[in-house]
């Protein structure tokens, strides 16, 4: 066997030339892409500042913001119940994938495939274009939004699931199948209960990434508050723009604070 | 006979006040609250859905037929074949040099905002002005940034890295904080300074989760800058797929486009794999 002592000289030399070599790859791929998305780095970053400054000084809520608190609220809460819904619907429709598909409660191994692919198509196509699809054939109402991020949920939760419940240990279902349980009392007294707390993380957790989709979708498509901010913005009311970004934050952050809450209290 | 049997057997009795025992502990029933909290508002808000006057079955008769059209005949439509890579190309460097710039900045964020390495009032303003960033979605910050800079690729830019940045902070400072103090204390008794314990001790170490972090945050950015085209003019293939299905109605190009950003994610996917296999396998 050969040994090959290396001197702290060589060492170190080597590690710098590793670390040399990335930075300067890195340097070309950030030069190249500069060159193609056609971006001045120092100007804009100089920009920075400026822009903060004129954010704090325009987009503070006004008192004539505070007329607007109304509709802005009432689109609030509706982004926020269809975007739970949305989340829930899917979670229900994603277990029952999920059961079928994972490698330990599948029944039949060709359905694995089927779901694995589907789930993967589901979750690459971007939500944009899910909203710009079913914005054809729903229009401008509250569906194509809530249809836009049910299938977006539904490849996330699919996987996420089917993970959760193949990490699960396949023993307990040997021994429940050994003292002849058959199927469906297998899933629901012995893969369900014990993953129950792991996939409603899960679901907490999409369900803050969805209010944060659902203001894009609510932009692209016309429904919700993200379609007020939008109206807000392009008519230049840049202070009820700014209650709209302000509320958003403050809902983010106390949907994060209280889902961190409950995860911790089901763990 | 037995050996470890028990000759005289005692029959245990019962105490008197017997503690029950049941399956609804205190997560469980925590757990039955919430799923029953959800299920309600989900209940609520599908009843109270505004659909518009729509009909269900002709819309979802017009979503198969143009799920058919889009995916079974892709098409360039309006545009031609070189217009559309080329903007799929600037949407990668787009995420490319989001993400490059958002890791840049977000580490030396993060060193000063781990708790184990700076005082803790200053980690905690720092996170608490980071989770006010993110909790602004990244769409919202790009059309505030239009506003200054002009619609366009600086915009999206900036708008894009300064919630990539508030993003990588968050992981990054766990990533650094997992560190444990000892290593750190030990270093420092030894009259090493600041920034060499930072890159000669905790930056080794951690270099695997911060890999992967970057990774996560460019599939996400990927996703934004789709997004950020479609929403706020960037020219990137979201303001194509925005123009063929919002005014010209091509479903054909539409399909075509979905097929590209499913090829690029399916790369990302892969590549990602493969490159965090490979560096975890050499530290």
């Amino acid at each position: 066997m050969k040994t090959n002592f290396q001197s702290p000289q060589q060492f170190f030399r080597q590690r710098r030339l590793r670390l040399g070599i990335v930075l300067a790859v890195l340097l070309v791929i950030y030069g190249v892409s500069m060159v193609l998305v056609n971006f001045q780095t120092l100007a804009s970053l100089m920009q920075v500042p400026a822009g903060l400054i004129w954010l704090f000084k325009n987009f503070i809520p006004t008192e004539r913001s505070i007329s607007y608190l109304g509709p802005i609220l009432y689109q609030l809460w509706r982004t926020l119940i269809v975007s739970v819904s949305s989340t829930i619907c899917a979670s229900l429709l994603g277990l029952i994938f999920a059961i079928l598909g994972a490698k330990t409660t599948s029944p039949l191994p060709g359905l694995r495939l089927v779901i694995r692919f589907g789930a993967s198509l589901l979750r690459n196509i971007p939500v944009v274009a899910w909203a710009m699809i079913l914005l054809f054939s729903f229009k401008q109402s509250d569906f194509t939004g809530f249809l836009a991020l049910f299938f977006m949920t539904l490849g996330y939760l699919t996987r996420a699931f089917t993970e959760t419940i193949e990490d699960l240990d396949g023993e307990k279902l040997q021994a429940l199948q050994a003292v002849g349980a058959n199927y469906f009392q297998c899933v629901f007294c012995g893969v369900l209960p014990e993953v129950a707390s792991t996939l409603t993380s899960w679901v907490l957790y999409m369900i803050e990434n969805n209010l944060r989709d659902a203001t894009l979708v609510g932009i692209l498509t016309g429904t919700g508050v993200g379609f007020l901010f939008n109206h807000y913005f392009k008519s230049f009311r840049y202070d009820a723009a700014g209650l709209i970004v302000l509320l958003i934050a403050v809902l983010v952050i106390c949907l994060e604070l209280t889902s961190t809450q409950i995860r911790r209290a089901i763990a | 006979m037995i050996e470890n049997s028990q000759s005289d057997s005692k029959v245990i009795q019962p105490t008197s006040n017997p503690k029950r025992i049941t399956l609804l502990t205190k997560p469980r029933l925590i757990l039955r609250g919430v799923l029953i909290a959800l299920a309600l508002v989900t209940v609520y808000s599908l009843v109270t859905l505004d659909a518009g006057n729509l009909k269900f079955s002709e819309a979802f008769q017009s979503l198969g037929a143009n799920l058919q059209a889009m995916f079974l005949h892709p098409g360039v439509g309006q545009d031609n074949w070189s217009l559309l890579l080329r903007a799929l190309t600037t949407s990668v460097a787009l995420a490319m040099l989001t993400t490059l710039l958002g890791a840049f900045f977000a580490f030396f964020i993060a060193v000063f905002s781990a708790r184990n390495l700076v005082p803790s009032w200053l980690a905690t303003s720092i996170k608490a002005v980071m989770a006010f960033i993110r909790s602004i979605p990244t769409i919202l910050w790009v059309l505030i940034y239009s506003v200054v800079m002009g619609l366009g690729a600086n915009a999206a830019v900036v708008g894009l890295t300064f919630h990539s940045i508030a993003y990588l902070v968050k992981a990054y400072s766990e990533s650094i904080e997992e560190t444990s103090a000892d290593t750190i204390e030990a270093l420092k008794a030894s009259g090493v300074g600041f920034w060499p314990i930072i890159f000669q001790a905790i930056l080794p170490s951690i270099i695997p989760a911060l890999l992967s972090w970057t990774f996560i945050r460019f599939e996400i950015n990927f996703a934004n800058a789709v997004a950020v085209g479609a929403a706020a003019g960037a020219d990137d293939i979201g303001y194509y797929l925005f123009m063929a299905s919002g005014f010209y109605f091509n479903f054909h190009e539409v399909g075509l486009i979905v097929y590209l950003l499913l090829g690029v994610a399916i790369v990302l996917e892969v590549v990602s794999m493969k490159l965090r296999g490979h560096y975890l396998q050499k530290n």
